[in-house]
């Protein structure tokens, strides 16, 4: 006991110095050093990470027209395993864990009692007992506190474990050529192991661009060796590394939305009413009536049922180019209806897109004769824009190569 | 096989009263017990050769009228009012009389004023208070109408009184006992009682803020009409249990004991059955939990069944017991210096002064036992002569602190703790050591164990401000629902909390016949 | 003999604050104060040549900004440098640091916890969705429940709408926010012992309360609610001291023509047929005035400057019975080099922030067993800031103050009085706490002064030497402070008020209580008030 609290303290002490380096950084961290020629750095949950690389323009068309390697080791990641670990995730997330197999991933979410959403995420099933949970949040006391009652074991392994997202087109032929045999096998949200170094690296068909591509996830320490395998197949195929930025366009043209940019999570909300139901956010889909208990089941047939729902999340195409983030939307130019939270100009799809939380009934029984007001920032002054938008479905990029099978080599 | 209407778990008394309701309310109702007998914490036993012991309360003090009316409890011997002794070990007695001291022995005349005056103000306010206890809490956000005419009439109620007295209410609610005995009295021997009742079972000093609560609530019972009365029924203490089953089975009531329940079967949020320990399932689409909400959410429903939040919420419920149930069989009457003859049949109570109390709390915060304990004394084979052979004598004590997590381990703990109680009594009554033939001391593990009683606490939960109402046992389940549609909390962790009143399971039997939402 | 509007008794800040709002009113106002300087207990005193003492209070959280623009304290010297972090030493000989850097606070967090790391966002959370309940609150004068005027019914359907925005949920979560221990609030968060001291130090400091005594989860918020321009919860230093603070207020006070006089002790507030007239100082002098503003406390004011005879019998007894119950000490240290901390690393930022010893509830709580004994603690808790690593106007370069705010310290010592003897043991056990965690801390003292409650109340004047001018207990707050049916700034007696701590919104340099007493002067005096700005939003 006393060697063991001693041995504790010890490590305790020796992380100490964690304040000398007050940004992590990745494990990634060297090469994209070596990379960056803008220094453009953004603070990710804590990590040092690439807002741009070279540039943030020119890096987008690497996601939709050659191959983009994206580091997101910052992501939260927690490893659950444990013979209760389906029944625990079941009761955890919003949809059926029994229907995801195993080598399979799926998006999902999780929510508080009151059904209010709690994150977003993508939940790999990595053996029959074994999961891993990806998210932007943490949320270390909420797993643990549901653990109650469920033989499972909870732990957090984001600092553990390194993650590459390579999409694009040629995502495919990079990692053909750098040798991970049978990796045309995967279809999206499977999961394959392959060797790498004298271990494996969990290569999954998954991304967040709405392109053909993988997530691949490696232990820290072959974390830069399967950086360097992918940089060198790459070259031919022309991969460039890439910031957020880059990646930002290409998922709101995909149609995803991300925690506390798109709505606020229940945790984190200080306003009681700036939190969001799965149904307010798009996530309805998710939501599995017909499976066992969840959290927040009960508030969000209510809310069904009582139609109490007060907000929804929808698509926006704007008529002219100017980007409406953070613009009010509103319906016959005159009752305000909500707020755009992500809005870009495709380059893609050629369109002004947009997606925005309006209040119910705007967006569920009024559709039409919706309008934005776009502050647009012009040499100091603001031009005020009133332009025409147009609900449309998500996503608003919809590529074959995506889901191809199997997948194409440009 | 008979089908039932409403399945409750637990024949203590507010099972039982919340199955008498139910019955009478026309339900077909079957109550589960585990244990062999039925009376929950109310249940005898027999804890040295010929000696009995009638269970863990040796007092009655808040049983209320309505409920005893309502189900049809016959308990005789409500109308003879107990004294209270309070013995500091001068030898100088000081004897309440009456309800919680209408007339006082061994006080100065100016003390014995300043009670009254202190007394009749704590009853008044006490009394505000008792309103919101014989119905659910109200349901902040969604009053009802209910619920605003008790407000109403709360606010009249003190109004009546004069502004001084309104002031005076929302002034004193929240404050600790200290100030107020202070404030009002001299004598160390009555703060001391009053700092004692304040804080017996609650894990509070009595300098602690909000602990006038616990002297509040023990005056918000009544008996014959009177508050803060105490009395034993007529043959003692063991009556209690039997009275409230005949009610029961008068009722119609079908009771199975010695049938433990190990699961209450729930499917995405809807109650509707329970499974035995042996297996059997009876279905049901009301279920009563009269047991410690506790066991109810963490033992008995599947967590998968029950919001993260909400299982969080109920392991939050601070339910560590920190009184001892001592109970002594003697060969004779003990003789304790000073208490009157007259007295003997009451309630004695063994403390020097508010800082005495205080004292032994403060080793409670850090898991230790006091060593020196504060106490309260009965002697209950006086009542009830069949609880000791002829000649002998019975004492029962409720001691506190003795907290239910000991550092040390109650193991080598507990007879280290009951030398000091042991001593504590002799010193009051010089060789009752000599008389004693056999001891036991329940501590809060033991009361756990032998009642079922997570934390052996008997309120089921702390009862402290921030535990009450909307907030007892927890804000989800306050107000007798439960997040799990058709399982409903009728035990002392429900509003208004513990003690023999009856009021949780009646008043939540009550919510089940009104058809209120689940 | 000279005349005014209002005279102000005892110039610490509230008193000037009230003053400030008046003069600016209109009216012709002057401050008495006891002492030679104002200040009360902001004060910045040079008590060994070269070194500026925050003798009393040592930061500047609570200050209202309202407060300080309405009254053009900037422009009249005040300038509050943020600070954030500190440290815990444990007795391991490590620490647990705060840093004002998020990911780096839950990294220092993840040492002892990741669990406690993660679980800290939810209590942040939770705790500033109190202070932003509680917020509006300090300035607005507390409705009295059996007043049934319409003010009272109106400001009381204003805290209705502001609980009503709450969900139910989270109304039930206030009503047992603030009736908790910190402690149990704290143990529904973390498991770490470390951390749970860290955050609880907040909810005893000023208070006759330990941490596990309910109400200390209130006492935490009445801390947090400060702001250093718009960063609610950040705590600061007073450039030049807490009496920077002070001496803005006197500056301002005096640029709009109000008239201070210090060694002017008040020794007695006059009434004739219920009405103040006026004061007599102590050295006999009569000074007339309509209204007479007491920034003493509550028991000062009414048990020791009124004649008891003109009061009501009920009033005397309820401030005979109000709870002074000083609690604290300080130890204030002028110190020849920046002490060492061998626990912390180099150049470590902690050192700028505050810093505590006691690493656990338990050892908190017990202190405060030994004050409700009558003695001071064994093992005190220390809040210690060294102002001068931030702030270059205290001492010259190299040299430092240490300011030591001691919990707890009794006002008597099991029932006598303390003694001088005392006083230099009490200092002992503080210095001997510090020396155990910084080697060669005695050779670096070049001088000293100690303030037990005893020469807190003898040279502040505040009663037991309570730094809040009264306990923090829901029994004297908001309509119950200091009085039921006299919170409202007004006294028994016409034209006498009370503006100091004793009164809602209650202690700390924060000014509310005289801004809002102000506010019900010019209220009865039919003046709409010049310059008085409405609380800031809470958006």
């Amino acid at each position: 006991m006393n060697a063991m609290t001693k041995s504790a303290a010890e490590l305790r002490r020796a992380a100490r110095n964690h304040i000398l380096a007050p940004r992590l950084e990745s494990p990634f961290h060297d090469r994209l050093m070596a990379l960056s020629e803008v220094n453009d750095w953004y603070n990710w949950a804590g990590y040092k990470a690439p807002h741009a690389l070279f540039d943030g323009e020119l890096e987008y068309f690497a996601i939709r027209s050659t191959a983009a390697l994206f580091d997101i080791s910052p992501m939260v990641k927690y490893r659950i395993a444990g013979p209760d670990a389906e029944r625990y995730l079941n009761r955890l997330t919003l949809r059926d864990v029994r229907k995801l197999g195993v080598n399979r991933v799926h998006y999902t979410a999780w929510c508080d009692d009151h059904g209010h959403v709690l994150d977003d995420g993508t939940l790999f099933r990595l053996g029959k007992n074994e999961f891993r949970l990806c998210c932007q949040e943490r949320h270390l006391p909420w797993l643990l506190d549901s653990a109650f009652g469920f033989a499972v074991d909870i732990h957090e392994e984001t600092e553990e474990i390194a993650g590459l997202a390579l999409q694009g087109p040629t995502s495919y032929a990079v990692l053909r050529d750098a040798g991970f045999a049978g990796v045309e096998q995967l279809k999206p949200f499977h999961i394959g192991a392959f060797p790498h170094e004298d271990g494996d690296v969990t290569i999954s068909r998954t991304g967040f661009t709405g392109d053909l591509g993988y997530e691949l996830f490696v232990p820290r320490a072959r974390a830069l060796s399967l950086w360097d395998r992918v940089w060198r197949a790459g070259a031919p195929h022309t991969i460039r590394a890439i910031g957020y930025g880059a990646l930002n366009q290409a998922r709101i043209e995909a149609g995803f939305i991300v925690a506390n940019t798109d709505f606020v999570t229940a945790e984190g909300a200080l306003r009681a009413d700036r939190v969001r139901m799965p149904d307010e956010i798009g996530l309805d889909w998710l939501v599995d009536p017909d499976k066992p208990n969840f959290n927040g089941r009960r508030a969000i047939l209510d809310a069904r049922r009582n139609q109490s729902l007060k907000h929804i999340l929808v698509g926006l195409e704007i008529e002219g180019n100017i980007p409406a983030e953070h613009a009010i939307v509103y319906h016959r130019q005159k009752h305000e209806a909500g707020l755009v939270t992500a809005a870009i100009w495709s380059p893609t799809a050629k369109r002004n897109i947009a997606i925005a939380s309006l209040e119910r009934p705007y967006g569920s029984k009024f559709t039409e004769d919706l309008w934005v007001e776009i502050y647009a920032m012009r040499e100091l002054k603001y031009q005020k824009l009133m332009k025409r938008a147009k609900i449309v479905p998500r996503p608003f990029v919809r590529l074959a190569r995506r889901t191809a099978s199997p997948p194409g080599l440009t | 096989m008979t089908s039932f209407d409403a399945i409750v778990i637990g024949a203590g008394h507010n099972g039982l009263a919340a199955a008498t309701r139910l019955a009478r309310g026309g339900r077909r109702v079957l109550v589960l017990e585990a244990a062999n007998e039925p009376g929950g914490a109310t249940r005898g036993r027999e804890f040295a050769p010929g000696f009995r012991s009638a269970g863990l309360a040796h007092l009655v003090n808040r049983l209320d009228a309505d409920v005893a009316r309502d189900i049809g409890l016959d308990l005789a011997g409500a109308d003879t009012l107990l004294p209270t002794t309070v013995l500091d070990g001068s030898g100088k007695a000081a004897v309440l009389h009456g309800a919680y001291g209408e007339r006082i022995d061994g006080v100065s005349p100016g003390e014995a004023d300043a009670f009254a005056a202190l007394r009749r103000k704590l009853v008044f306010q006490a009394g505000i208070l008792k309103r919101f206890l014989r119905r659910p809490p109200p349901q902040i956000g969604a009053l009802s109408l209910g619920d605003l005419s008790t407000f109403a009439a709360t606010g009249f109620g003190l109004i009546r009184k004069g502004r001084g007295e309104g002031r005076d209410f929302l002034r004193m609610l929240l404050m600790n006992v200290a100030d107020v005995a202070d404030e009002y009295l001299s004598d160390d021997r009555l703060k001391g009682l009053l700092a004692f009742d304040a804080t017996l079972g609650i894990h509070l000093g009595p300098r602690s803020p909000t602990s006038l609560l616990g002297l509040y609530y023990r005056l918000t019972g009544e008996v014959a009409g009177k508050a803060g009365g105490q009395f034993v029924p007529a043959g003692g203490m063991a009556r209690v249990a039997p009275a409230f089953l005949r009610a029961a089975e008068k009722a119609g009531v079908t009771l199975r004991c010695g049938t433990s329940v190990g699961r209450i079967l729930a499917d995405r949020g809807r109650a509707s059955g329970v499974v035995l320990g042996d297996g059997t399932e009876i279905v049901a689409p009301v279920i009563v939990s009269a047991i410690h909400p506790q066991t109810t959410f963490l033992r008995l429903v599947d967590p998968a069944e029950s919001g993260t939040g909400f299982v969080r919420s109920v392991k939050n419920v601070r339910s560590h017991g920190n009184v001892a149930k001592l109970d002594l069989a003697l060969d004779r009457i003990p003789n304790f210096t000073g208490l009157p003859a007259e007295a003997r049949g009451g309630r004695i109570v063994l403390v020097r002064s508010m800082e005495q109390v205080e004292e032994a709390f403060n080793p409670a915060k850090y898991g230790e036992f006091s060593s020196d304990p504060v106490m309260e004394v009965t002697l209950p084979s006086l009542a009830d002569p069949s609880l000791a052979p002829s000649g002998g004598c019975t004492v029962s004590a409720l001691v506190q602190y003795a907290p239910y997590r000991l550092k040390a381990g109650w193991e080598s703990g507990k007879p280290a703790f009951l030398r000091i109680v042991l001593d504590t009594l002799e010193r009051h009554a010089p060789g009752l050591g000599k008389s004693v033939v056999a001891a036991s001391l329940m501590t809060p593990v033991d009361i756990e164990t032998e009642y079922n009683l997570p934390g052996g606490h008997w309120h089921h939960g702390e009862l402290q401000a921030d535990q009450l109402l909307v907030n007892r046992p927890t804000g989800a389940a306050s107000g007798y629902r439960t997040p799990i549609e058709g399982l409903y909390l009728a035990s002392a962790g429900a509003h208004p909390g513990g003690g023999i009143s009856g009021l949780p399971g009646w008043n939540a039997a009550r919510h089940i016949l009104s058809g209120a939402s689940a | 003999m000279q005349k005014y509007d209002a005279l102000i008794v005892g110039g610490g800040h509230n008193g000037l604050v009230a003053a400030c709002y008046l003069q600016r009113s209109g009216l012709n106002v002057a401050v008495l104060e006891k002492n030679g300087w104002v200040g009360g207990a902001a004060t910045s005193r040079e008590l060994t040549p070269g070194f500026l003492y925050s003798n009393c209070s040592y930061v500047c959280s609570l200050f209202r900004p309202e407060i300080m623009r309405d009254l053009e304290l900037p422009k009249h010297g005040l300038q509050v440098i943020a600070y954030e972090g500190g440290a815990v030493f444990t007795r391991d000989g490590d620490y647990l640091a705060s840093y004002r850097d998020h990911d780096s606070h839950r990294r220092e967090f993840a040492r002892y916890s990741k669990r406690d790391a993660e679980a800290y966002e939810r209590y942040a959370r939770d705790v500033t969705r109190q202070c932003r309940f509680i917020q509006p609150l300090l300035m607005r004068t507390a409705p009295d429940p059996f007043g049934f005027r319409p003010r009272d019914l109106s400001e009381f359907l204003y805290l209705a709408r502001k609980f009503g925005e709450f969900s139910p949920q989270e109304m039930a979560e206030t009503l047992r926010f603030w009736t908790m221990s910190i402690s149990d609030f704290l143990d529904e968060y973390f498991e770490t012992d470390v951390i749970k001291a860290y955050l609880a130090l907040s909810g005893i400091i000023g208070t006759a309360l330990g941490p596990m005594s309910p109400g200390t989860a209130y006492v935490l918020l009445h801390h947090y609610m400060g702001e250093v321009d718009g960063s609610v919860g950040a705590w600061g230093y007073a450039r030049g001291g807490m009496g920077a603070v002070t001496q803005a207020l006197a500056r301002s006070f005096e640029a709009s023509g109000g008239t201070i006089r210090t060694d002017a002790e008040v020794s007695k507030i006059l009434t004739r047929g219920g009405r103040t007239t006026g004061v007599v100082l102590a050295n006999g002098d009569e000074v007339s005035a309509r209204l007479v503003v007491s920034n003493a406390d509550v028991k000062r004011t009414f048990l020791k400057l009124v004649d008891e005879d003109t009061l009501p019998g009920d009033f005397v007894h309820r401030v005979r019975h109000f709870k002074m119950r000083g609690s604290s000490g300080k130890v204030n240290i002028a110190l020849d080099s920046l002490p060492a901390f061998p626990a912390l690393p180099e150049g470590s930022s902690c050192i700028r922030g505050d810093m505590h010893f006691t690493d656990s509830i338990e050892r908190m709580e017990r202190a405060y067993d030994d004050w409700k004994a009558g003695r001071w603690s064994a093992d005190p808790f220390l809040d210690m800031v060294i102002p001068t690593t931030l702030d270059p106007t205290m001492a010259s370069p190299g040299k430092h103050f240490m300011s030591c705010f001691v919990q707890y310290c009794p006002p008597k010592l099991q029932g006598r009085d303390w003694t001088d003897a005392d006083r230099d043991a009490f200092a002992e056990t503080v210095i001997g706490q510090i020396a155990d965690y910084s080697p060669g801390f005695r050779e670096r003292i070049v001088h000293m002064e100690v303030r037990t409650p005893r020469e807190i109340e003898n040279e502040v004047g505040l009663t037991e030497g309570n730094i809040f001018q009264g306990e923090l207990t829901f029994d004297q707050l908001l309509f119950n402070r200091p009085v039921p049916g006299y919170a409202q700034y007004r006294s028994p007696i016409s034209g006498l008020y009370m503006c100091g701590s004793s009164t809602h919104p209650g202690g700390g340099v924060m000014g509310a209580p005289g801004r809002n007493a102000a506010a019900e002067i010019l209220r009865d005096l039919k003046r709409s008030p010049e310059q008085m700005s409405k609380a800031h939003d809470v958006i």
